[in-house]
């Protein structure tokens, strides 16, 4: 009943994501070809579940995908216009959750989250929405070097509600995370998408998504 | 563009001041370092006074690029480094803001230092003020040049010696011309030239260096 609430409140704030096309995507890493011609085409509202073993490269493409390295051949758009032409706008419309949380062990929970939010450039009042979303009010003030590594993901997760943007590429969100935080997760994406957001998740299927698109990379 | 900049240097100072002993490990260097030399060289006032300028900017030297290390590697630790990438602002920008904290909380500390060790070293009483100044010039430069040295290499072990053995031979004109400053004045020679050069290199060094950080930081992303 409250997160549906709390779905209902943070719907205002999702913003809406053009369609995100990728056409014949390769990324190598290391002269190894990882992904060979990778394809999909996403609305507004759509998921995409990379799906495939240890080292298929579900990360390297999620890293892909927010800038960090460039395509071995292929193209990615998003609106139509081609993501790697202008990286800075594309990035400040998207939220990489990766492997490590980007937590400073000397700051606390509330700091961190304060920080994290004011440099992506989102509102430092959302932060209480984003710490009330996964449970956090209790941690606020307990520093993160004490924090177990399920609080740390759901600490990197508020971000996604403190800070609305409309592309999340999320890297096995759910490592670490109890059943009722997963479910959590697992209502705030379904918002997300509800609002016209779109998100690409890597999982080893601990996610549920709502009818995804899934690209399997195999082994 | 500027709410990301100062949430960092925010970030940044918070954390300097939660961890003072890494903070003042530079400067605390810089002081035992300074008071074996008048143990070693002999308590003769003489050799001191002619050898102090340079020995304090050496040390300064030093000091600076043991602090260095960290810079970027603690942000690559802990993933922080990628969100530095997604912030709404300019890379050079967010680059030239860590760069700052970091010499507010090494340089500056070295520049408030130094008169204290002016006296240590039985430097005439000019010294009481060229040295902070040209100090005040030549630090931030240390700083922006051996951050191009820690980003190149963060996240490579062995880091922080490699570092040294990029940044100090870059750091040749900082010592010449921040030596020869204390020197002119100590000397009666006066030190304006060198005084403007320490400037110049700054402002070459603050508009340049960004550009160099944030290119290594794209390369270490990948």
């Amino acid at each position: 009943m409250r997160s549906a609430v709390a779905a209902a409140d943070d719907g205002a704030t999702h913003e809406r994501a053009a369609a995100f096309e990728a056409d014949g995507l390769a990324c190598r890493r290391g002269g190894r070809l990882l992904i060979e011609a990778a394809d999909w085409r996403l609305g507004p509202g759509d998921a995409l579940l990379l799906k495939g073993a240890n080292g298929s490269g579900k990360s390297s493409l999620l890293r892909l995908l927010a800038g960090f390295l460039w395509p071995a051949a292929g193209s990615l758009r998003h609106g139509g216009l081609d993501v790697f032409a202008d990286l800075p706008h594309w990035r400040s419309l998207l939220h990489l959750i990766g492997y490590q949380e980007g937590l400073k062990p000397s700051l606390t929970v509330a700091e961190n989250l304060a920080i994290v939010t004011a440099l992506l450039g989102g509102s430092v009042a959302r932060c209480g929405a984003g710490l009330d979303r996964f449970g956090l009010e209790a941690l606020a003030d307990t520093p993160a070097r004490f924090l177990s590594s399920g609080q740390r993901r759901r600490v990197a997760l508020a971000r996604l509600v403190a800070v609305p943007r409309p592309i999340w590429l999320l890297d096995e969100p759910a490592t670490g995370l109890d059943a009722k935080n997963r479910s959590r997760l697992e209502e705030l994406i379904d918002a997300h998408r509800q609002g016209g957001g779109i998100a690409v998740v890597a999982s080893h299927g601990d996610v549920a998504l709502r009818s995804p698109h899934v690209l399997d990379l195999g082994d | 563009m500027w709410q990301p900049l100062f949430a960092l240097a925010r970030r940044d100072l918070r954390l300097a001041a939660r961890s003072p002993a890494e903070t003042f490990m530079g400067v605390v260097f810089f002081l035992v370092a300074l008071s074996l030399f008048p143990l070693g060289v002999g308590a003769s006032p003489d050799i001191l006074t002619r050898i102090g300028a340079g020995v304090i900017w050496v040390l300064a030297l030093l000091a600076v690029l043991l602090t260095l290390d960290r810079l970027f590697q603690a942000d690559l630790d802990d993933g922080s480094l990628d969100l530095l990438h997604l912030a709404p602002a300019p890379l050079e920008l967010v680059v030239l803001a860590k760069c700052a904290v970091h010499w507010l909380t090494s340089g500056l500390l070295l520049v408030l230092a130094s008169p204290l060790l002016a006296l240590l070293m039985t430097l005439p009483p000019e010294a009481y003020w060229a040295l902070p100044l040209a100090l005040l010039l030549g630090t931030p430069t240390l700083t922006l040049i051996g951050a191009i040295g820690s980003a190149l290499l963060v996240g490579s072990r062995r880091g922080s010696v490699l570092t040294a053995l990029i940044v100090l031979p870059l750091y040749i004109p900082v010592l010449v011309f921040g030596m020869s400053a204390v020197d002119g004045v100590l000397l009666g020679l006066g030190g304006r030239t060198a005084f403007l050069i320490l400037g110049a290199m700054l402002l070459a060094a603050a508009s340049l260096a960004p550009f160099a950080i944030a290119a290594a930081l794209r390369l270490a992303a990948e």
